[in-house]
């Protein structure tokens, strides 16, 4: 069985990367508001979704793809203006329970618009697998870790050398503060979803060869994905894509070495163990309480 | 014992409904669905609203109640009030085991801790098929008999879960209104201080998770003997949002606002099912107003509505009086 | 002061609300009532459900009705949960008094509410797979869909013919996964043969590379995937993709288009029973199947997408329902469940019905075809 390591690692973490992608958008919101969105998933399903229309309807992939990020970007702003601002000031657990009916709206918007069914797209290179050392990995795998890869890189930077990312940090550290030194809040979490709402949909673009789509992908994937940020330490980019990755390696390797009934209950009874031994994640920064 | 007054209130109008409505579809059938989530959508509410702790793994406890009693009345043989009492034993010593490591968590991450749990509970529910009938479900499970009065019917289940909700109901005001009570809110505002004050905060936090979880395990069994039949299905995160969802909406640190809030959850869907494929759409429009609009939850946003209304007839009617003549 | 009146208003509210809504409705209609798995899921299967139903209620409508009354469809989505469906089954007997329920898209489902049928003493026609529904026979409840028992004997019969001997099993977390899964390895030892993997994944899961490679490292002659929804076309991908040969048997779960769509040129070469309506155009002229599931076919995909083999089961529901309220000549209900059990000799889209006393079912397994994926389309195996 340990010949085939290297084959669950690699599954492991062409759908941690999948799950990375997500919880760098939690990660995104999180750090300017300080709300979970528990309507990530349904950015990653709108832009699948909506990727899939455009390219059925005949417009080349990549037109398709940007058409769909578009598409979700509105929706990410929407949610903000309409859903996030008007509640300003509200307890974190009733801003939760906001995102948590835009999820539900979303998802009732999405099975009225493309129904019941799933769709996919075809790979974006082909469907060729690719053997390395008795391993096989799908072209679009790479296409997933390889853009992970770039996306967690952008956001980094934008977050750590730009002022305009600094700004956005700076209104979750205390949003009056930054008030007061000109920063414009309300822009700055407009722009925070925007972001997220981009990245849920290229990831929504990226998997969708691999997983196919419908009315209800987003759940499965919001879950996993909040369970890869809070993994990772929720406000940490970086921590985000460790949790992905090993969320993704967890399952697999649970499902190649002990249960495959059992998989997700190993992953997940392992993220409680982290929690308890490091309770702000992997990487998260240890909170101070003010009293 | 004015405090109580409107509490017996609701007990009459509780015990009226049937009597006025008899046959109802929606008093006896779904009014026992809102009696089972009233006792889940309190117990939650002492740990959420009233502890300030977060908690998305609540539909599990439920799940391993009405579980428990499933499997030792159908398996086993239990006598069914036996095997209750047992999933409420088996429910304390699991909820106590992790209690402790999973309160140390706060915020998100104790939020994450619960739904893990949740998550953990259920799919143990969907694989250990020999014991629990799997996926499917465990079907045959016998109804329940008091002194020999077997509750088998609609309007005798609504009676049963009915009083089993309004006594959840009164533990719940007495529990906050004594001196534990005052030391679980002193806990939610600031942890610290609460120490400072000399309050054992661990304990205060891990009782109550504990009290609310073996208050869901009982809920979880008399949902098993009233439904015959059990399925993982019942018991997903899903419905742990759901129960927050009814708290929160209710609005916390209220018990009667957890239960204004169990109640509006569990005709809401009866009346939206007319709306077929809008349903959904329209769920989760009115979850997202109504917490834009009153955060602090329906029944305190709908009561101070009421009162500016009525402040504004009051001073309509006192200037007319003033006015000129 | 405020909590008074929120609670005088909303006590006044809930008594106007259950005023109104004890009001019984009069008519002179005959009222199926169903719940179905319309969204959740197990939508594929309730979906094409309640389409077909609604499309032929209306045709039986419009030709004026069965024993000169119209036919009032009241339908309720449970999303695949048997606590709503007990709800929504007190629902429609209680409050919306109908004669006869079609409905339980899933086995889940059903079984929560058999109870409940035998003591409503009202019949029920279940769309679902288990062979739990009819086995042991209940006095009021019927199914018409192949139980998953015949599909396991049909695949294993197959098996055996092109002498597998060592079969790997995978399926999923669902109701559906668990109960085939249960009956393939209760039958398999009667043909000869050994399951020597017992895989299991997530239906929501986008990968099982893992599982497929532990498979792989067997001396498994061939892969039953027991299945349903998007996760056995990813199963498929994924055999492609890590180059296992082994030849694929898949469940009637997945004897769809949209199957062959996901798939994509990994599904040639596929197996799996069906029944005749999934293949209607390539049934021989003379299959006596041939008129009335060319016939649905063309209906439903004139109106809706393409037609599945879980819509085909509530228009033989349908159908049965209606053929023995006519012979019944009443819409009494227990005339109706003893004329259903005499079904004879119907045939439907799903197979040839022959129901009695102690078969509420009425289908052999001959009514099952096996089906290959040739070239992206389905070809009839002999």
């Amino acid at each position: 069985m340990s010949e085939y390591v290297l084959q669950f690692l690699i599954s492991g973490i062409t759908v941690g990367s999948i799950y990375a992608l997500v919880g760098l958008g939690f990660t995104i919101i999180y750090n300017a508001s300080d709300v979970i969105n528990f309507a990530q998933g349904e950015f990653v399903m709108i832009g699948a979704m909506s990727a899939v229309t455009f390219s059925v309807a005949g417009t080349p992939l990549i037109i398709a793809i940007i058409m769909a990020m578009l598409v979700t970007v509105l929706i990410g702003f929407a949610l903000n203006l309409f859903a996030i601002k008007p509640a300003k000031g509200a307890s974190v657990v009733t801003t939760i329970i906001i995102t948590i009916g835009a999820s539900i709206f979303l998802r009732g918007a999405a099975l009225l618009i493309w129904g019941k069914d799933f769709y996919s797209l075809p790979a974006f290179s082909g469907e060729q697998p690719i053997h390395i050392a008795g391993a096989t990995i799908l072209p679009q795998n790479l296409w997933v870790l390889g853009m992970t890869v770039i996306l967690v890189s952008a956001v980094l930077l934008f977050f750590k050398y730009t002022l305009l990312g600094k700004a956005v940090l700076a209104c979750s550290c205390n949003s009056t503060a930054a008030q007061l030194v000109g920063i414009n809040v309300g822009k700055m979490m407009l722009l925070s979803y925007g972001i997220s709402a981009m990245l849920g949909a290229l990831a929504g673009v990226l998997i969708v060869p691999i997983t196919f789509t419908s009315y209800d992908a987003g759940v499965m994937l919001g879950l996993k994905g909040f369970s890869a940020a809070i993994l990772g330490g929720i406000g940490n980019p970086i921590g985000a894509v460790v949790g992905g990755l090993l969320l993704g390696i967890l399952e697999s390797l649970g499902a190649g070495f002990i249960s495959s009934g059992y998989k997700d209950a190993i992953a997940f009874g392992i993220i409680l163990l982290v929690l308890f031994i490091r309770p702000s994640g992997l990487l998260g920064r240890t909170t101070q309480e003010r009293v | 014992m004015k405090r109580l007054s409107w509490f017996y209130l609701l007990t009459l109008v509780v015990f009226l409904l049937p009597q006025v409505f008899p046959d109802n579809y929606y008093v006896t059938v779904v009014g026992v669905f809102a009696a089972f989530h009233i006792i889940l959508a309190v117990s939650l509410n002492l740990l959420m609203g009233y502890c300030g702790q977060i908690s998305l793994g609540h539909a599990a406890f439920f799940g391993l109640g009405a579980y428990s009693s499933a499997i030792l009345t159908t398996r086993y043989g239990f006598d069914p009030w036996l095997a209750m009492f047992s999933g409420m034993l088996i429910v304390f010593v699991i909820a106590n085991l992790i209690a402790r490591p999973i309160l140390k968590l706060k915020g998100h991450y104790l939020a994450m801790a619960t739904l893990g749990f949740g998550i953990i509970v259920h799919i143990i529910l969907v694989q250990t098929e020999a014991l629990t009938g799997g996926p499917d479900g465990l079907g045959e499970i016998p109804g329940l008999s008091i002194f020999g009065w077997a509750v088998d019917s609609d309007v005798r289940w609504y009676y049963v879960s009915a009083m089993c909700a309004l006594v959840v109901v009164l533990l719940s005001l007495n529990l906050i209104s004594s001196r534990s009570g005052r030391a679980i809110r002193a806990v939610h505002g600031s942890e610290f201080a609460a120490q400072m004050m000399g309050i054992n905060t661990r304990k205060t936090k891990v009782t109550v998770f504990v009290f609310s979880a073996v208050l869901a395990s009982f809920a979880g069994s008399l949902f098993a003997h009233q439904q015959n039949f059990v399925s993982p299905d019942s018991f997903s995160f899903f419905f742990s949002i759901e129960l927050v969802t009814m708290v929160v909406l209710g609005g916390m640190a209220s018990t009667y606002g957890a239960v204004f809030g169990a109640i509006l959850l569990t005709f809401l869907p009866e009346l939206l099912v007319v709306f077929e494929d809008y349903e959904m759409l329209i769920y989760g429009a009115i979850l997202m107003m109504v917490m834009i609009f009153m955060p602090q939850g329906l029944f305190i946003g709908l009561g101070d509505k009421i009162k500016q209304l009525s402040l504004k007839w009051r001073n309509q009617y006192s200037s007319e009086r003033i006015g000129p003549s | 002061m405020r909590i008074n009146l929120v609670k005088f208003l909303s006590a006044t509210a809930l008594c106007a609300f259950l005023l109104l809504s004890s009001q019984t409705q009069a008519g002179d209609t005959i009222k199926i009532g169903s719940f179905l798995a319309v969204t959740g899921g197990a939508s594929f299967l309730g979906d094409p459900e309640l389409k077909t139903l609604q499309m032929y209620i209306d045709e039986i409508n419009q030709k004026g009705g069965v024993l000169g009354k119209k036919i009032e469809l009241i339908h309720y989505d449970t999303g695949g949960s048997p606590k709503k469906a007990v709800k929504f089954i007190k629902r429609l007997v209680k409050k919306d008094r109908v004669d006869l329920v079609i409905g339980g898209s899933t086995s889940g489902t059903t079984m929560a509410v058999a109870p409940l049928i035998e003591k409503f003493k009202i019949p029920m026609i279940s769309l679902a797979g288990s062979i739990k529904i009819v086995e042991p026979t209940q006095k009021w409840l019927f199914k018409v869909p192949h139980t998953d028992r015949m599909a396991a004997e049909k695949v294993f019969q197959d098996m055996k013919k092109r002498g597998f001997t060592k079969v790997a099993l995978i399926s999923g977390n669902g109701g559906f996964d668990k109960s085939g899964r249960a009956q393939s390895l209760a039958l398999a030892p009667k043909y000869g043969i050994e399951i020597v993997a017992d895989e299991s994944y997530g239906n929501k899961d986008t990968d099982m590379t893992a599982q497929l490679t532990k498979i792989r490292a067997t001396d498994a002659q061939t892969i039953l995937n027991f299945g349903f929804g998007k996760a056995p076309a990813i199963v498929t991908k994924n055999i492609k993709q890590l180059g296992i040969s082994l030849p694929i048997y898949q469940s009637h779960g997945v004897a769809s288009k949209k199957y062959l769509e996901l798939s994509g040129a990994a599904a040639n070469g596929v197996r799996l029973p069906a029944a005749a309506i999934v293949v209607a155009d390539e049934l021989a002229d003379d299959d006596i199947q041939k008129q009335i599931a060319s016939r649905y076919k063309k209906q439903y995909e004139a109106k809706f997408d393409q037609v599945s083999s879980f819509g085909a089961h509530a228009y033989d529901a349908l159908m049965i329902t209606v053929e023995a309220i006519k012979r019944a000549d009443s819409l009494d209900k227990k005339a109706v469940r003893n004329e259903i059990e005499k079904t004879h000799n119907y045939i439907g889209a799903g197979g040839i019905f022959n129901m009695s006393a102690d078969d509420h079912m009425g289908l052999k397994e001959d009514s099952f075809k096996l089906l290959e994926v040739v070239d992206g389309r389905w070809q009839i195996v002999n």
